[in-house]
């Protein structure tokens, strides 16, 4: 049997088989071999994937042969090819680094449900990026974000469960927006099918229901990708899950929202229809800039360094949509750039941070006093990754933040490069409160000597921050990628 | 009764009346009640009023589910509630989860009062500053 055809399908298909899977053997090594099993081979599939889109184009894969407008049809193009190498690479190296990571933060009888779980929200973010079908985005949605919620109340703290429960309630407002939004375009469209209904939607374009379902799209999606100011669930879920999942959702779960919007403007409502008629480009770059300064601002007086670098998140989340306000080609690539670069970034980030969790007990700055001493690889890792977050050359970052500045140029915005390179500043200041805190301050005693970071630990967080600065270097694959995806979205309309 | 300069008949528009209002009534209970379970129940009203948004456009008066005969001419579009079964199943996964999560908070906090249970994490994170 060939299988070559059917991997769009197979990309969805393995994760969500390997869920109830680990639920039937229970045994949690063997849970964890078939989680990780799963996530490795979907990486294959998605690298595979993108090599295929990379030479032939757009595959268009009809799930159980039902044509493309009536049935559900699977559409890999350069965009969501690129986030599937995204989410299949950061799953692939956040599950052999949960297995150590658990053992310290969850119950043992639970650690065969958050193999579940993981596999459960793996498939809903792939399914988001790879369906071409409106309502069968919402369901994707709703699957990885009801399995994120549970692994968000897995966390030791008791306030674990008070964020699960408030991303609970926005999450489904945010859910039940986009539904509304879908709900709407269906009545005005006819189809579910999204390529469909951006041709239909030419013929009823800026009547009233679909500016209304524009409206509900925008918010529902901002909800979901933790838009300034609608970012109140994050920093809390960040802070409070374990450290395996705040560093598979950090990387992951924003940047597939961010994609969803990509998707929604470009190919459904068309370029021209969100901001050529409407004022959406100054309310993104209001938003945008609002969201850098004031999470950045917000971020430098946090106490707790998972807490610090969640607030990071939705400032630089900012960034990604700053680049989407300039409605240039430039600008669209900076956006993707920055969402691969961000996510790779903060999820090396917070598997760094885990470490340290294990280590120290703690990531409050008052207990991670002198820390570069007592972990020096570590620390030099998160010191590397948030020289990527300030956009220091040589490290990811950096070409994000280019583009974006050289986008800036082309629209002679000089100002807004200014403000982009001062609010580095601001990024600059909260990484200095981990250096202050790791390198100037004499290491606490009660420090426990010897408790070492676990080998299963340290490997997938060292890979990740090799990648930070390999992407910094050699930018190739991500500009390469991006650059062709944004030509993609806004080469579809015209 | 027509409203004023639209040309829509409030008799003919009146499931949106319904949808919005059970919408907004939804929506408000979430965001002015501290019970962690009422704002689950406003969770829920709020999702019911998507399911009318969705199904009542789908259904003619005198339409029949779509079968091919001459004895009927006039279908009622079955995909809405196809979807919105699929949405149903969601709401009720969403609603199960949000109530074993208030479970696992009244165990932890002793309340489920959204105020009582902020005051109550208010002192810790003190302490841990201080630490």
């Amino acid at each position: 049997m060939n299988l070559a055809p059917h991997l769009p399908a197979l990309q969805v298909v393995v994760p969500l088989l390997a869920a109830p899977l680990t639920v039937l053997l229970r045994r949690r090594s063997v849970a964890f071999a078939v989680a990780l099993a799963a996530s490795w081979v979907a990486l294959a599939i998605a690298v595979a994937l993108w090599l295929r889109v990379a030479e032939g184009g757009t595959i268009s894969y009809a799930i159980g042969n039902w044509p493309a407008p009536w049935g559900i049809e699977y559409r890999v193009d350069a965009l969501s090819a690129f986030v599937l190498v995204l989410v299949t690479g950061i799953a692939a190296l956040v599950l052999p680094y949960s297995r150590a990571s658990i053992e310290a933060e969850v119950p043992p009888q639970k650690h065969y449900l958050f193999y579940t779980m993981f596999a459960l929200c793996l498939a809903g973010l792939l399914g988001i990026t790879i369906t071409g079908d409106a309502f069968n985005t919402f369901v994707f949605l709703e699957i990885s974000s009801l399995s994120i919620y549970v692994l968000i109340a897995l966390g030791r703290d008791r306030r674990a469960l008070l964020a699960a429960y408030q991303y609970l309630i926005m999450g489904t407002i945010g859910a039940t927006f986009i539904v509304i939004g879908i709900g709407l375009l269906y009545l005005m469209t006819g189809t579910l099918n999204l390529a469909d209904m951006g041709r239909r939607l030419a013929a009823v374009q800026g009547t009233r229901p679909v500016l209304a379902a524009l409206a509900f799209l925008t918010v529902g999606l901002s909800l979901k990708l933790a838009l300034f100011p609608l970012h109140q669930w994050l920093p809390n879920a960040y802070a409070f899950a374990p450290s395996a999942v705040s560093a598979f959702i950090a990387a992951t779960a924003t940047k597939v929202a961010v994609y969803v919007l990509l998707r929604f403007y470009y190919s459904v409502f068309g370029e021209s229809a969100v901001f050529a008629r409407l004022p959406m480009q100054e309310a993104m770059l209001l938003l945008a800039l609002a969201g850098i300064f004031v999470a950045s601002t917000v971020a430098i007086f946090q106490t707790d360094l998972k807490r610090l670098f969640a607030y990071s998140s939705v400032g630089q989340i900012g960034y990604i949509i700053l680049g989407l306000s300039f409605d240039s080609t430039s600008g669209l690539t900076a956006t993707i750039v920055h969402l691969f670069n961000h996510g790779v970034t903060k999820g090396a980030i917070f598997l760094l941070l885990g470490g340290v969790a294990l280590v120290t007990g703690g990531t409050s700055l008052a207990r991670i006093q002198g820390l570069g001493k007592r972990m020096p690889l570590t620390s030099f890792g998160i010191v590397l990754c948030g020289l990527s977050l300030i956009g220091i050359p040589g490290t990811a970052g950096f070409v994000s933040k280019w583009y974006l500045i050289r986008a800036a140029f082309e629209k002679g915005q000089w100002w807004l490069a200014f403000l982009i390179v001062a609010s580095s500043l601001l990024a600059a200041a909260y990484v200095w409160r981990f250096v202050e805190a790791a390198y100037f301050r004499e290491p606490r005693k009660d420090l426990t000597e010897g408790a070492k970071v676990p080998r299963s630990m340290a490997i997938p967080s060292g890979l990740l921050v090799a990648t930070v600065v390999y992407f910094g270097l050699d930018t190739s694959f991500t500009v390469g990628s991006a650059a062709q995806a944004a030509a993609l979205l806004l080469g579809g309309l015209r | 009764m027509t409203l004023a300069g639209t040309g829509m008949t409030l008799g003919g528009h009146f499931t949106y009346f319904i949808t919005l209002f059970l919408m907004i009534a939804g929506l408000f209970i979430v965001i002015a009640r501290g019970n962690l379970i009422k704002k689950l129940v406003g969770l829920s009203i709020f999702q019911t009023s998507v399911y009318l948004l969705y199904i009542a456009p789908g259904k003619l008066v005198g339409g029949t589910a779509p079968i091919l005969s001459d004895a009927f001419t006039v279908y009622s579009n079955p995909l809405p509630h196809v979807l919105i079964l699929t949405a149903i199943v969601v709401g009720v996964a969403t609603l199960a989860l949000g109530l074993a999560l208030v479970v696992r908070i009244r165990e932890a906090y002793g309340s489920i009062e959204e105020d009582e249970i902020l005051s109550l994490d208010a002192a810790p994170s003190r302490a841990e500053q201080q630490e």
